[in-house]
């Protein structure tokens, strides 16, 4: 059998009264080749029609935009090349420290938070004060302004004149976002804990694990499995976040752009700085979703879940 | 087949919302008045007490909050002590509006000189004047010459620094925004990257946590800061002028005030009969001296 001949059997399906019967070469009916044809043509049209419209749109927003009164002022203070690119070196200068800050306490927030909500999850009385302590903890720092944290730890902590402890504003920064943040990855982490069923630990048991083997080799490698889209979201907001830095003094790309925006009277310095946010977060959102669209797939084919 | 509907749909959504939005949205205020009036014509007339105001018998001036000293007393502008509290109320008398008659209004210092409508009708915070900050708002004549200076905790290594030379190689700091800010990255250059603070207080407060090695504040304020909040802190410099005109605190206006030229000219007035250097001598007299770092 050709493929030709293949393809005619299935075809054959839906245009039985039409066909010859026996093995002869396929021969579409008319009424195949009609239906064909308005569906090409039903599909150009539709093609046009979007391409038109879109085109439309776009003249109309570019007309709306540019003639609207006050768009030269808009431009001139938003979006004026001449500081733009004044700014832009010196804010993917201070970008690195951004780029640095969370890559240093993306992986402490992930340790941490991954300690404070095994302690949160133990069972037995002999940890009631360590899950009690690491409830306050998560319940203290997620409540607690970002704002008033990065304050009291980058001012605040210098003036103890503590011995062997830094006084670097870029230090007792990322020191404090890891505070904050650990809180809300702990919470991920303890959600994603509870979110697998207890017959998994129960499974486990019965097979010889102790408390501690089941909990490494069945729940955490499904409760992390889980909460990927979650954590990632937070790792997302923490390199925001990372800008907040500046207020202990340090020149990250917030700072930079601040600066000469506050000198020039011109916003442009910020629209630059907040774009190359934007570009640094999109690859990682992408990420997030490529990750989820894997793990749904994995788990559509009865894969681990 | 139901891609291109839903791609059209879409399409004409988003275009609805972003013709309502323009329109409803943000109708800017006109700027007229800033071209016919930059130059400070002396066409209008500046009526005792009659003046265009915000609230009209009434005159709006603007400060940061706190204010600091030796601008200002006990952060209450309205006591009418502080060099600047002073000059405003001598300007306001100037201008025919008694001491009753003036309402303060606090404004951050950076947003005092941002461009936008202002709330107040002068802003009297130690803002220099300067062609960048000129494009945005209006200054009236210059109350105050201003210098730089440089300040560091006694016995430290920047302390004993004698010129700008000795300063390159320290961990400078300032306010944000500020002309202090300036001279540290136009003038010192640094080679270690500068620390730049939302406010004065926190750069302070570096200075005393160890986290910079020397701050740049204007000179009054420096005296003000080694004398009564940091004392283990000293003046390790002043620096010379740039350029040919001396740095000037001036009154800040909104860009094509009305008011702006009667208010130069109240402060041209209060310089001419002495009043500002009497204000001067009385609250900064103790700011005169510090060695000049070349």
């Amino acid at each position: 059998m050709t493929v030709v001949k293949d393809e005619s059997g299935r075809k054959a399906a839906d245009d039985k009264g039409d066909m010859p019967g026996g093995g002869d070469a396929y021969v579409p009916s008319q009424r195949r080749l009609d239906r064909e044809r308005h569906k090409r043509t039903r599909a150009r049209r539709a093609t046009a029609i979007a391409a038109v419209s879109t085109l439309v749109t776009a003249v109309v927003l570019y007309v709306v935009v540019v003639s609207a009164p006050g768009w030269e002022r808009t431009k001139e203070t938003f979006f004026d090349g001449h500081y733009a690119r004044e700014a832009f070196p010196k804010v993917l200068e201070g970008l690195w420290l951004n780029i640095r800050l969370l890559l240093i306490c993306g992986v402490l927030v992930l340790v941490l938070g991954m300690l404070i909500a095994i302690a949160r999850t133990l069972r037995g009385p002999v940890f009631f004060p360590l899950r009690v302590l690491a409830a306050a903890y998560t319940d203290f720092f997620r409540g607690l302004p970002l704002i008033i944290n990065l304050m009291i730890v980058v001012f605040g902590v210098p003036a103890l004149r503590l011995q062997g402890v830094t006084v670097d504003p870029v230090w007792l920064g990322g020191a404090a976002l890891t505070l904050t943040y650990s809180a809300y990855v702990a919470e991920v982490f303890r959600a994603g804990i509870e979110s697998v069923h207890p017959s998994q630990r129960a499974a486990a048991r019965s097979l010889g694990l102790s408390n501690r083997q089941a909990l490494r080799h069945v729940v955490l490698p499904q409760a992390v499995r889980r909460q990927v889209p979650p954590l990632l979201n937070d790792l997302v907001s923490l390199q925001k976040d990372t800008g907040l830095v500046s207020i202990g003094g340090a020149i990250d790309a917030v700072r930079a752009s601040d600066i000469i925006a506050q000198r020039a009277l011109n916003y442009t310095p910020y629209i630059v700085a907040g774009l190359v946010f934007v570009a640094l977060t999109i690859p990682m959102t992408r990420f997030t979703d490529w990750v989820t669209a894997r793990m749904d797939r994995q788990r559509a084919q009865g894969g681990t879940t | 087949m139901h891609l291109a509907p839903r791609v059209l749909r879409r399409a004409i959504s988003a275009a609805t919302v972003a013709l309502l939005a323009t329109a409803v949205g943000c109708a800017p205020q006109p700027e007229d008045k800033a071209s016919d009036q930059a130059s400070g014509s002396t066409a209008t007339t500046c009526a005792k007490g009659k003046l265009a105001t915000q609230t009209s018998g009434k005159l709006t001036i603007a400060t940061d909050e706190p204010a600091y000293e030796p601008w200002f007393e006990d952060d209450k502008p309205a006591n009418g002590k502080g060099f600047e509290s002073a000059v405003a109320y001598a300007v306001a008398k100037q201008l025919g509006y008694d001491k009753s008659a003036v309402v303060w209004q606090s404004v951050p210092f950076n947003k005092a000189f941002a461009p936008g409508v202002k709330t107040f009708d002068f802003d009297i915070n130690q803002v220099s004047i300067s062609p960048e900050r000129k494009k945005a708002v209006d200054f009236s004549s210059g109350y105050y010459d201003v210098r730089q200076a440089v300040i560091a905790l006694k016995g430290s290594k920047a302390a004993k620094a004698t010129s700008i030379a000795g300063l390159k190689g320290l961990k400078l700091g300032a306010q944000v925004g500020t002309t202090s800010l300036n001279y540290i990255s136009d003038v010192v250059k640094p080679t270690q990257q500068e620390a730049a603070f939302s406010k004065n207080d926190q750069a302070v407060s570096a200075l005393k946590n160890g986290q910079v090695d020397a701050i740049v504040v204007d000179l009054p304020t420096a005296f003000y800061i080694t004398s009564a909040e940091v004392t283990n802190a000293k003046i390790v410099g002043q620096f010379e002028n740039q350029g040919s005109t001396p740095e000037q605190f001036g009154l800040v206006l909104d860009k094509g005030s009305d008011l702006t030229s009667c208010v130069s000219s109240a402060v041209d007035a209060l310089r001419k009969d002495g009043t500002l250097a009497k204000l001067e001598k009385q609250w900064l007299s103790d700011a005169v001296d510090a060695p000049v770092l070349k």
